[in-house]
């Protein structure tokens, strides 16, 4: 396979695990280890396959167009800095798998966790693998929304719920600030392509809007990498499962907003800004963190306060600005993903074998777990930064960055007495987790007995400890290699001479690490008395808890300002929001009139009135003012006068030359009658005389307001209606349409033409919305339940029924029947007919007034005739009608059609159309509009029998539950 | 021609706001269908070159269609998507009406009865 397919592979590789896995049942937890580990290992060997490229010093690149009119091309591209973080996220994660497979309970629902965690690992891929800006936003958010879910794994508790939520809502924010800062790049730059950006430095620090870019950029990074004073989401992140915290906080999450960092370093850092940006943020965040992790109680929270000061280290390095400093960061990027992930992991598995994670309670667990203690007390000590381990290598390099000149200033000249000072707590810090943990005496009522866990669980642990002594040990045979690649991706010059071995002679920084190890020593026993006295976090900073100033923000903006914006605004009863929606569509209307002085109508010459179409208004009129009169107390009347309304417009169609338009506007009419007269009996009796007397002022000044609106609003659409229709159209598309119909979309019917081919997909889109409407119809009528009183049999049926039984051989609905039975009869016999008249409107659509949506009513009338004719039960014991089926086959045969039109290399929904000889019948059009039409015509039947049948079978459900609580009285 | 059609349209708007307006959710439903023939009829009316009588956007077989000959097609096939999709939605505000009604035990538009 060639080398830039093989990135696509491990890029989508965890995506599909993670569908794979989320497809496997509840509690197959193995399968879904398996799984997981592959794909890790799997992403781990195409890494490495591919290091021997990427270490030549061209990156990999993939390429895909597209969005090309917008000039983005997807692209994948791997250089020595990805190749690093790839490296990390494949495996580490296949460790955290393992790791995971024995920490997660049976009991918990383990595939939707690693399905979680393959999302999470692909979109960390993603994220490095990126080559474009844009994409890379892209998956950082994608990071975002799957570390939410993995935070929130365990749903039940509110802690992690929060905890989710929190992290969600920083780090999408900060996602949000990203974007827009992306966009300032690429504007400045022109392209989006990391490519181009790099080659672009002067442009972009020579920029207006560089300053602007770089805070929104840093606020992506700031957020996601907890950087202070953002850093509040991480210790409650802590809620997630170990392994979650062991991946997210190690080697993944945190390490993105580091990546977005190093990625665009070349290209932003180094000017003023960057320095007073990125360094005081980055060393208050070292400080602030190791300070604090001092003072925790809780194991995970004093690992979580150590990421925040770990974090804060890489960024006051990369903050410098020196290239030199520059490898010192990816350099304990590296090994602060190794020693925090086995942390991480020896956490867990001492919570995991005794049940808590709080030091006030663990103690002297050295006697029972010898070999995790060893293992974990390396690790701590990599991290404090002790010798022979990879964190005291990098924490040199820090210390000589530190010392080293960069912009003269205060801060730069306070620099090494800061990073001495972190460097005292760290190894405070460590000692605490070490001691605190392993020695002392005996725990006490620990709700387990303490064991070592099962080998394979502590495995990773293992593998990630020797990897620490490795580098500490021989790091240029071990590491160097592959810093000096990552280095060399980052860094657009040659890069600065540096030394990775372990002994550099007395030196600057050699004195600084000794002052750090006394000072931790003398630190921790001074404080020694004031942590065991068991108070949660550090003495003054415990009162400033960011996570209540955020929640106070969350509350204030989407509760309190909510609520006084809605109580101040609004009102939950509909009738007066309709009143200003109606207003303010009279106000729009009338606005540009008033703006731009009143246009008088238009000279066009009028067409002559003939008298019958006046009567035929007049009736029209007296029609729509009868229905808004009636609609109250005798709604059938209303509905019959609307019915009449309708016929109106149907006949001003005909008359002015809208054959389809009538066709269609008679037909819809007609079912929609049927429809609403199923609809009536469920509604109340309302018997006029609501107010025996006159109405109440209050009451009558509400009607004035309304007919003083609804005139308002009937006036202008008169006087619109009159303007447009007096004036000429300048400019249309009409011309195209009518020019082409028959060249172009071999149909003589232009308004047909235009549906089925011309502007398929609108149509498709309609139909898709007539089809859902129809769905959620059938939906909201499955869970239907009537008002009491409209249950029992309407009167008329029960006096026929009750004549029925009273004679002995009758039984009951002969009446009905015996009334029925010309009707029937006709009805029946009509449906042969409707149908094939549904197929001749359907024949002759693409030519005349006719078509798909006209045919699709029709055939459906036929079917409900037979609903009214002989009643449910009958038509369903002798015709299968399963509209469902009929609205699937119709789109799913718009659907083909248009895809099929790829078949053939053109776009999507394009018309083939020929005349073909049928015999009997003649030349006929056969376009694949045709098939189209076909498709909306069947999808028109389902959807409206659907909607006729769920409503009319509502009378036999209720009924039967009416019959059922009459038997039970 | 025009004048009284444009009446017409006046008409329907306006009794079809006024039952939009009312508090019963019926008069609501009715108020919908009028105006909706309403604005069907103003779309129809903005055909370019006026109303046309006896004039339907049907071609003879074979030809070039020529614009100024016949109505024009735009609004029309606006306005027959329109009618269908008028009548969903008419569907399915009957069916929330009718579920509101049930699940309410009244058919005020607010789901309860004013108080008086």
């Amino acid at each position: 396979m060639p080398h830039d397919t093989l990135l696509l592979v491990a890029l989508l590789l965890p995506f599909l695990g993670s569908l794979a896995a989320g497809f496997l049942p509840t509690h197959a937890r193995n399968a879904a280890a398996v799984l997981a580990g592959s794909v890790a290992v799997a992403g781990m060997a195409i890494t490495i396959w591919l290091y021997a490229m990427v270490a030549e010093g061209t990156p990999v690149q993939f390429w895909l167009s597209w969005l090309p009119m917008l000039g983005l091309d997807f692209t994948l591209r791997l250089d020595g800095l990805a190749w690093l973080f790839a490296m990390m996220i494949f495996g580490i994660g296949a460790l955290v798998v393992l790791y995971a497979r024995y920490y997660m309970s049976p009991e918990d629902p383990v595939p939707r966790f690693f399905s979680f965690l393959l999302a999470f690992m692909g979109s960390m891929i993603g994220i490095v693998l990126s080559g474009n800006l844009i994409q890379l936003v892209f998956f950082w958010e994608l990071t975002s929304l799957f570390s939410f879910l993995l935070i929130g794994y365990w749903h039940h508790s509110a802690s992690a719920r929060d905890g989710a939520r929190m992290a969600l809502t920083v780090t999408g924010t900060g996602g949000l600030c990203l974007l827009v800062g992306v966009l300032l790049v690429g504007r400045i730059v022109g392209s989006y392509d990391i490519d181009q950006v790099l080659e672009s430095r002067d442009l972009i620090v020579q920029s207006d809007l560089y300053v602007p870019a770089l805070v929104l950029i840093l606020l992506g990074a700031f957020t996601k990498s907890a950087q202070f004073p953002f850093h509040f989401w991480l210790p409650h992140a802590m809620a997630a499962p170990t392994p979650v915290s062991a991946y997210l906080h190690s080697a993944t999450m945190v390490k993105a907003g580091i990546f977005l960092l190093m990625r665009l370093w070349p290209v932003m850092s180094g000017t003023d800004a960057w320095f007073y940006l990125v360094v005081p943020a980055g060393l208050v965040t070292l400080l602030l963190g190791a300070f604090i992790a001092i003072f925790q109680q809780d194991l995970k929270g004093l690992l979580a306060y150590s990421t925040i000061s770990h974090l804060g280290l890489i960024t006051l390095l990369l903050g410098l600005g020196s290239p030199l400093a520059a490898v010192a960061a990816i350099f304990h990027t590296l090994n602060h993903a190794i020693f925090k992930a086995s942390l991480f992991m020896a956490a867990g598995i001492i919570d995991h074998e005794t049940g808590t994670r709080d030091l006030r309670k663990l103690s002297g667990l050295y006697r029972y777990m010898p070999f995790t203690a060893t293992l974990a007390m390396v690790a701590a000590a990599a991290m404090a930064g002790v010798p022979l381990l990879n964190g005291f290598i990098s924490k040199e390099m820090f210390f000589a960055e530190a010392v080293a000149d960069h912009t003269g200033s205060l801060l730069d000249d306070s620099l090494p007495y800061w990073a001495t000072l972190a460097g005292v707590f760290s190894v405070t810090y460590s000692l605490r987790f070490i001691l605190g943990v392993f020695f002392g005496p005996p725990p006490i009522d620990l709700p387990h007995r303490p064991h070592e866990p099962a080998h394979w669980m502590r495995f990773p642990i293992e593998l990630l400890v020797l990897i620490c002594l490795l580098i500490g040990i021989v790091p240029g045979l071990t590491v160097g290699p592959v810093l000096a690649t990552a280095v060399n991706g980052l860094l657009d010059t040659t890069p600065p001479y540096y030394s990775l071995s372990l002994w550099h002679g007395f030196n600057l920084p050699l004195m600084m690490s000794l002052i750090a190890m006394a000072g931790g020593v003398v630190l921790y026993l001074g404080l020694r008395r004031y942590l065991e006295s068991g108070i949660e976090g550090p003495p003054i900073l415990r009162d400033f808890k960011g996570q209540r100033i955020f929640e106070k923000v969350l509350a204030t903006l989407s509760w309190q300002w909510a609520r006084a914006g809605e109580s101040a605004l609004g009102t939950r009863r509909l009738q007066p929001q309709m009143r200003i929606v109606i207003s303010l569509a009279v106000v729009a209307a009338l606005a540009p009139f008033l703006a731009n002085g009143a246009v008088g109508t238009g000279d066009m010459p009028g067409t002559p009135l003939p008298p019958a179409f006046a009567l035929l208004w007049l009736i029209g009129g007296a029609c729509a003012l009868g229905a808004a009169y009636q609609a109250k107390y005798h709604r059938f009347a209303a509905l019959v006068l609307v019915g009449g309304a309708g016929l109106v417009t149907c006949l001003t169609f005909v008359w002015l030359s809208a054959p389809d338009l009538a066709v269609t506007q008679l037909l819809v009419e007609i079912v929609t009658t049927v429809l609403l007269l199923l609809g009536l009996r469920w509604l109340p009796k309302r018997i006029e005389e609501v107010y025996p007397t006159r109405p109440p002022l209050k009451v009558l000044l509400r009607r004035y307001v309304d007919i003083t609106i609804a005139c308002a609003l009937g006036g202008v659409m008169a006087f619109l209606a009159y303007c447009l229709m007096t004036r000429p159209l300048t400019s249309s598309v009409s011309r195209f349409f009518v020019e082409r119909a028959y060249s172009e979309g071999g149909g003589t019917n232009i308004i047909n033409v235009i549906l089925v081919d011309f502007r398929g997909f609108d149509t498709m889109g309609e139909i898709v919305v007539l089809c859902l409407a129809a769905l959620t119809v059938f939906a909201l009528l499955r869970r239907f339940r009537p008002a009491p009183e409209s249950i029992r049999t309407p009167e008329q049926q029960r006096i026929q029924n009750a004549y029925d039984e009273a004679s002995p051989d009758r039984s009951p609905g002969d009446t009905v029947a015996d009334y029925m039975l010309i009707p029937r009869l006709i009805m029946h016999w009509l449906f042969p007919v409707i149908a094939v008249m549904a197929v001749y409107l359907f024949m002759r659509g693409h030519d005349l007034p006719g078509g798909g949506f006209a045919a699709g009513i029709t055939l459906s009338i036929a079917f409900v005739v037979q609903y009214m004719a002989s009643g449910a039960r009958w038509v369903e014991d002798h015709l299968r009608v399963l509209p469902l089926r009929w609205m699937g086959l119709g789109l799913l045969t718009s659907c083909a059609t248009g895809v099929g039109s790829w078949w053939f290399g053109y776009p999507f929904l394009t018309s083939h159309f020929q005349y073909v000889e049928v015999p009997f019948i003649g030349k006929m059009p056969a376009a694949s509009a045709l098939l189209f039409d076909l498709g909306v015509f069947a999808l028109v039947v389902g959807a409206t029998v659907l909607i006729l049948i769920a409503l009319a079978h509502q009378s036999l459900r209720s009924s039967r539950a009416a019959q059922v609580n009459e038997g039970g009285e | 021609m025009e004048i009284v059609l444009s009446i017409g349209i006046g008409l329907f708007t306006a009794s079809g706001v006024w039952l939009l307006l009312r508090p019963r959710t019926y008069q609501v439903i009715i108020g919908l269908a009028l105006l909706s023939y309403a604005v069907n009829l103003f779309i129809f009316a903005m055909a370019g070159g006026g109303l046309r009588v006896d004039a339907p956007p049907i071609l003879a077989p074979g030809g070039v269609g020529d614009p100024t000959a016949i109505a024009d097609p735009i609004p029309q096939a606006l306005v027959l998507t329109a009618i269908v999709i008028g009548f969903a939605m008419t569907a399915l505000f009957l069916v929330v009406l009718l579920a509101a009604r049930g699940r309410t035990g009244t058919d005020h538009v607010d789901g309860r009865e004013p108080d008086r």
